[in-house]
């Protein structure tokens, strides 16, 4: 069935729509949330079963033939990030039933959040750059509202400075694609690696000066090196569930548009793979230093995001090597690592705002002794703090371990190098967290924060916070004891990413018809 | 004609930068504003700049006679003004809500989230 390519897309969407419809019964905006969601997984898994099975799924919007009309095309890397989409989206919805109050659901928490699913779904299925870009401002636009629902001081200082940086990353792109559209007249991706082989025949410069703005563009929303400060200004503000929801999904959009870009888009330059694995070392290290500083659970978490997109990017990077069997193994393992990241990361955030439903704060100097009090959650925090730092036998060390090992063949030592040492100052700081929330006696005074006791949560509250996390954990265990079906999975999309002429032919050779062409000025283009 | 815009580009850009790197959350939004006008314009302008042939067939032909101005990045910019417009007003709110609660339009007391 072809027209499942567009469901991921329209689920959402409608749900978001039912949603204002029943702006006034909350009641049914959950059940619609609830509903939604569930809908969009079971598309996103039988978009990913067609897409395993019968090859890269294309679908010309309103049948123009290509490259005129909007392209929507689901390769392997395109599905796998869609699943794990609807995976963090029914977890998340679970998980605001508990987590977010009243007043927010009645100002629109639900229609956003499904609208924010439409955006980063539209984002990876979409062939056409320009549409990348709406479906990124789609995406924005909801996290901007979701970011300062509730208006509190910190949300509302939090979302100035995530507004304006990445309004400037997408100013940076527009610019990127208005001058990629001057150079090649089309904006539909496998159109543009085709063409852009030759153009960058003869205007290097002109190419590598797009390439940059792309990066520059990505990079902000990817949250890489010198360019990731709205991360930690702003991801520990909202409730917990938007901030799960935020960590899971939103810079990895930024990652997986690196990757496309790089792979598809434009022919390989190893000038820019060296640029993006230096700064992929750049950003793991700072990124793992910079959670040092931090005593806030969500501050950590988030310092931790950049230096886990560092391990990403590094792949992309590694694509430098002359080895085609270490570039194979370099994007596999980049994967591999998001597919364990997106898990691992909204698990955790998901466990820190159990945290804060338990103890009231996030705060490590007032948390402790939750190891006595629930052990249970305890538990549930290492798999996923531990997977995080490469600990065997979870999903991130096998994540970590091909990544390495990427590197060593493509005879990267330094990165390398930076890699490793981010891994021992991830535990580090990871047991930092384990220590002062959970191990250590809690401190006396305040009664309510950082009491002995827990706050008492209803069972059936209780069980909405930690199901999610449950899930999740045993993903992360499983993943750890299966690596194997994962990684074979990354590995034949990293190839489907390697060799773009299977993508460029399902785009392309669809409705044949060649058409006149149409003479069009080029202007004054010099 | 595309020398003069080319540099009418270059100065909004550089306009929209620096009004973003002043203290006032204000002009933040004027440099955001001038951004988007900026990007609009480099599409436009890089597009190709063809005086008085809309792209229009004439009746009773299939194809458009002589060279014809690119829809395509007047489609374009028509889309990213509209979402510029309705980014902007976002965060003109956000500004206003934000000097309310900071009770100062410097963005340097934006310190709340740093702790």
């Amino acid at each position: 069935m072809k027209n499942l390519l567009i469901l991921p897309i329209v689920i959402p969407l409608l749900s978001a729509g039912l949603s204002l419809i029943a702006w006034k019964s909350l009641r049914l905006q959950r059940i619609l949330a609830l509903l939604g969601a569930g809908a969009l997984m079971v598309a996103a898994t039988c978009l990913f079963i067609s897409v395993y099975t019968d090859g890269i799924q294309v679908i010309q919007v309103g049948n123009w033939p290509p490259p005129f009309g909007i392209t929507l095309i689901a390769d392997l890397l395109s599905s796998i990030m869609v699943v794990l989409t609807a995976l963090v989206g029914l977890a998340v919805a679970v998980y605001s039933l508990a987590d977010i109050d009243e007043q927010k659901i009645s100002f629109g928490y639900f229609p956003l959040f499904q609208v924010l699913l439409t955006g980063v779904c539209g984002a990876f299925l979409t062939g056409d750059l320009f549409n990348l870009y709406v479906w990124f401002e789609v995406m924005l636009m909801a996290s901007f509202v979701l970011l300062v629902l509730g208006g509190e001081p910190t949300q509302l200082e939090g979302g100035i400075k995530y507004v304006t940086l990445n309004l400037l990353s997408s100013v940076s792109f527009l610019t990127a694609v208005g001058i990629l559209y001057a150079v090649a007249h089309t904006l539909n991706m496998a159109d543009l690696s085709l063409k852009l082989t030759n153009i960058a025949q003869t205007h290097p410069t002109l190419i590598l000066c797009v390439s940059s703005f792309f990066i520059i563009g990505f990079g902000i929303k990817a949250g890489i090196f010198p360019l990731y400060f709205w991360l930690p200004a702003s991801y520990h503000t909202p409730p917990a569930a938007t901030s799960a929801l935020f960590a899971g999904l939103l810079t990895k959009v930024g990652v997986y548009a690196l990757i496309r870009i790089f792979t598809l888009v434009f022919p390989r330059m190893t000038y820019t793979y060296t640029l993006l694995l230096a700064l992929a070392g750049l950003t793991m290290l700072i990124g793992v230093l910079g959670a040092f500083a931090q005593v806030e659970i969500r501050r950590i978490l988030s310092f931790h995001i950049i230096s886990q997109i560092g391990y990403m990017i590094m792949g992309l990077g590694l694509l430098a090597s002359n080895n085609p069997a270490a570039r194979l193994l370099a994007i596999a393992a980049a994967v591999f690592y998001i597919s364990h990241h997106i898990i691992v990361k909204t698990n955790l955030f998901l466990i820190s705002g159990t945290v804060k439903a338990l103890r009231g704060t996030y705060q490590l100097r007032r948390l402790g002794g939750l190891a006595v009090s629930s052990p249970w959650l305890a538990i549930l925090f290492l798999i996923p703090a531990l997977s995080l730092a490469g600990m065997p036998p979870l999903s991130g060390f096998w994540a970590k371990l091909a990544m390495i090992k990427a590197g060593l063949q493509a005879e990267q030592y330094l990165v390398v190098a930076a890699a490793l040492a981010a891994g021992l100052l991830t535990l580090m700081s990871m047991i930092k967290i384990w220590v002062e929330a959970f191990w250590k006696p809690a401190p006396e005074g305040n009664p309510r924060e950082g009491s002995r006791s827990n706050q008492t949560l209803t069972p059936r509250r209780l069980l909405l916070l930690l199901g999610p996390s449950i899930v999740f954990a045993g993903l992360t265990v499983a993943i750890g004891l299966q690596p194997q079906l994962l990684f074979n999975l990354a590995e034949r999309a990293a190839a489907q990413l390697l060799d773009s002429s299977a993508y460029t032919q399902a785009v392309l050779a669809m409705g044949q018809a060649p058409l006149q062409p149409i003479n069009i000025s080029l202007g004054a283009m010099p | 004609m595309f020398f003069l815009l080319s540099f009418v580009v270059g100065g909004l850009f550089a306009a929209g930068l620096y009004l973003m790197l002043r203290r006032s959350i204000v002009k933040l939004i004027f440099g955001l504003v001038l951004l988007s006008h900026a990007a609009n314009l480099l599409i436009f302008t890089a597009g190709g700049l063809v005086r008085a042939r809309p792209p229009l067939i004439p009746p009773g032909k299939l194809l458009p006679g002589t060279e014809i101005a690119d829809p395509v990045p007047q489609a374009l910019i028509l889309t990213a003004i509209v979402i510029s417009f309705a980014v902007i007003a976002f965060a003109a709110v956000l500004v206003q809500r934000v000097y309310r609660s900071v009770g100062s339009g410097d963005v340097d007391e934006l310190k709340a989230t740093d702790i």
